[in-house]
């Protein structure tokens, strides 16, 4: 290990211990209770950093450069360029790259939008070209991780590099990666960082991510947790293959149990109903047998697809004998249960029975033949076949609009190993203008969020607890939203009414923030290493609308059921329209309460109704809000990337 | 990897030799396409001589067992070697589908 790495564990074990020495000391001691309203919510925000320091800190203990793969880079490899509506020119840029990777391997291109004049491109510089299959049409489609998939099964590469449409490889990035996969057959993922090219120094935009692409993938990777990030990633086809089987089990399994419990309700229902004819009657009864008895088989472990054959080759021989019986009422009852109560939902990934509907169904009066037909039909639906879905497996996850994340979090539960190689291999463009990145970054808040809310990774199966704790980290982060709001508002409060959160700005205060602070800010400059982390710090604040945006409207998809929407980020520089005042009014109205804050607190000194150290103290707080928040107006400012020309450089 | 298709009891023998991997998976695939359109859905995977699966391979099964049902045929494997019995409980897959000791029983009084 490294000098600066020991460093680095020094300081995040200091800032640990200031932080809990003080924020112990903040709730046994300085909280103002005769103001809670204000003092209860900042000592929580308090907290909440605290647990953000913590969650930091060990994640940088295991950071660490790397070695190079020692073996050679062995295998047949794809290339997947995945687009949709970006421009034509642009595609066919990032694929004639991609053409030019040394190692041997196919390129292919991901055409989700299926365009004519993208499949002549393709052909024409000899490039492959895949869109989705006859089987999806009406099927949902999944966005990125769906248009992956149906790749997966028309390609046949070991290895597989994924790439956005705007992200140009570098002909090395092939030797570079698999090599990994030769040292360990384990190996089921290689990230490369995400580099963009139409950013300068400013980044206004807060693009570039050198502190996670750097430090914090490196300290994941010291988990064995380093994420997927959707493109310059490499994977192995049979990792993500068996992803895909083994969550074709748990949905047979599940779904299977689901229909027969919801075919024996309605069989019990039928055959309640007195007016039916006794060979009605007596046909529903023989199927009841045989749905008890499938469900007795399929607890007792018999394979799931003799399971349902049985019951299949069941109901077609008693619809066989009654079909004399009566087939009229049996019509007019098929077209009342074209809306079966047994619903796939296609984001959780699950059956659910409706419970009305299967009330609903009853309370029709069905005649008993329609029973039988609805039970049919109910069996069908959710046959071995999953003909909700386009394809019965489906390696990427897709219970998230951020299919990446979940979809490292499956492979690490079955025991696959990732990979984080720290070198630019890569090179995009990153949204241009204010309102594409904001949708960027609601978008993988929302699905970051999803993740938390539909497959919690502290109670997940098959991680181990760094691993849990390293996805954790992340989601946590997603929650600061909250907290930026308590942060601007406790200074503006006690410099408009007095009010103090804390019992006093004494001595003991100033002695126990102060390290913790000043410790923390150490920790960060060693780990950046002479990057810049500002402009991080200042959006991880500075777009807290987005983030508990993000937080409520996860809330409302995954427990309520309003479903997101898959907003592709714009690569070819700015969207229409002017700077998107509804998105960041919060900001502006903060900034400008806390302007006018500083003012009156500064008047109050002045005329000797405040108090000097206090307003002190919170002048401070405020500017530091001020400086943080000024980002947005960088931003709204900015009008896009224009590169300098060496005519200029010289001039300069 | 080799494949070979007889007819044996009115069900479709598809037997795979060699390794089924994710270049083979889109064969097998065919091949049980074109069982089915030829009019014998019920098809047998005689793996006697298959000497190892991936995780491709087993789409491929999962696709066929698909296009079977569909067709109210069925797909049954039979004749499972150990090495594609372990890929088989590694990915839950035993618990959907049941081995049959030899092609000939796999539809046996059925």
């Amino acid at each position: 290990m490294t000098a600066r790495f020991v460093l680095i564990r020094i300081l995040a074990l200091l800032s640990v211990l200031l932080g809990v020495n003080y924020v112990a000391w903040r709730w046994l001691a300085s909280v103002n209770w005769e103001a809670w309203w204000i003092a209860v919510p900042l000592v929580i925000a308090e907290t909440y950093s605290l647990i953000d320091t913590i969650l930091f800190a060990v994640t940088m203990w295991r950071a660490r450069d790397r070695p190079a793969p020692r073996s050679a880079p062995t295998g047949t490899a794809d290339v997947l360029i995945a687009t949709y509506n970006e421009p034509i020119e642009m595609v066919m840029a990032t694929a004639l790259a991609a053409q030019r990777i040394r190692y041997p391997h196919e390129t292919w291109i991901l055409d989700d939008g299926a365009r004519p004049e993208m499949e002549a491109a393709a052909q024409a510089a000899g490039v492959g070209y895949i869109t989705r299959s006859a089987d999806w049409v009406g099927k949902p489609r999944h966005a990125k991780a769906g248009n992956l998939n149906n790749a997966l099964l028309q390609t046949d590469g070991e290895f597989l590099l994924i790439l956005d449409a705007d992200q140009v490889p570098d002909p090395m990035i092939l030797d570079r990666t698999l090599g990994y996969f030769a040292d360990d057959p384990e190996v089921a993922l290689v990230q490369t960082p995400q580099w963009f090219v139409n950013v300068d120094e400013a980044d206004p935009l807060g693009s570039q991510a050198p502190l996670f692409y750097g430090p914090i993938q490196q300290g994941k990777d010291g988990w064995n947790a380093a994420f997927f990030c959707g493109s310059n990633a490499v994977l192995r086809r049979d990792a993500l293959m068996q992803l895909g089987i083994v969550g074709y089990v748990r949905n047979l399994e599940q779904s299977v149990a689901t229909a027969l419990r919801a075919a024996r309700r309605m069989l019990q229902r039928a055959v309640a109903d007195r007016s039916a004819p006794p060979d009605v009657t007596a046909e529903l009864v023989r199927l009841q047998d045989v749905v008890e008895r499938a469900r007795a088989d399929a607890a007792s472990g018999t394979p799931i697809a003799d399971v349902t054959y049985n019951v299949h080759s069941a109901i077609q021989e008693s619809s066989r004998r009654l079909v004399a019986s009566d087939l009229r009422a049996a019509r007019a009852d098929l077209t009342a249960i074209a809306e079966l109560p047994v619903q796939h939902d296609a984001e959780l990934d699950a059956f659910i029975v409706d419970e009305t509907a299967l009330d609903a169904l009853a309370v029709r009066e069905l005649s008993p033949l329609g029973a039988v037909a609805a039970v049919d039909a109910l069996i069908e639906a959710l046959r071995i076949d999953r003909p909700d879905e386009a394809q019965p497996v489906q390696p990427l996850a897709t219970i998230s609009i951020t299919e990446d994340m979940a979809t490292a979090m499956q492979l690490h539960s079955l025991g696959w190993r990732s990979v984080y190689h720290h070198e630019i291999l890569a090179h995009g463009l990153a949204p241009e203008d204010l309102r594409t990145m904001l949708k960027q970054r609601l978008r993988w808040a929302q699905g970051t969020m999803q993740v938390l809310l539909r497959d919690n990774p502290l109670m997940k199966k098959g991680l181990a607890a760094g691993q849990r704790l390293m996805y954790f980290a992340t989601m946590w982060s997603y929650l600061s939203g909250f907290a930026a709001i308590v942060y601007i508002a406790a200074p503006i409060i006690y410099l408009l009414f007095g009010v103090l959160p804390v019992t006093a700005w004494t001595v003991d205060f100033f002695a126990r923030f102060l390290p913790y602070f000043l410790i923390n800010q150490v920790l960060f400059v060693v780990v950046a290493k002479g990057i810049r982390t500002w402009r991080g710090q200042q959006y991880s604040l500075a777009l807290f609308p987005i983030w508990i945006k993000a937080c409520t409207t996860a809330f409302a998809d995954v427990v309520l059921g309003k479903s997101l929407s898959f907003v592709v980020t714009r690569k070819d520089g700015r969207a229409a329209g002017g700077p998107p005042w509804r998105e960041i009014w919060p900001q502006l109205t903060a900034m400008a309460l806390l302007s006018v804050a500083l003012v009156v607190g500064i008047g109050r000194v002045i005329v000797g109704t405040g108090d000097g150290t206090g307003t002190l103290v919170n002048s401070v707080w405020v500017l530091y809000d001020l400086a943080v928040l000024s980002v947005i107006i960088q931003a709204v400012r900015y009008r896009g990337y224009t590169p300098r020309t060496l005519d200029e450089r010289a001039d300069v | 990897m080799n494949i070979t298709v007889h007819t044996v009891n009115g069900a479709a023998v598809v037997a795979v030799a060699g390794r089924l991997t994710a270049t083979g998976a889109p064969r097998l695939r065919q091949a049980v396409e074109d069982a089915v359109a030829a009019g014998t859905p019920r098809i047998v995977i005689d793996m006697s001589d298959t000497e190892f699966i991936d995780s491709s391979g087993l789409g491929a099964l999962i696709g066929g067992l698909k296009s079977t049902r569909l067709a109210d045929g069925d797909l049954r494997i039979a004749a499972v070697p150990e090495a594609v019995r372990r890929v088989l409980k590694l990915t839950n897959l035993d618990r959907v589908l049941r081995e049959y000791p030899s092609a000939e029983a796999a539809f046996d009084g059925q």
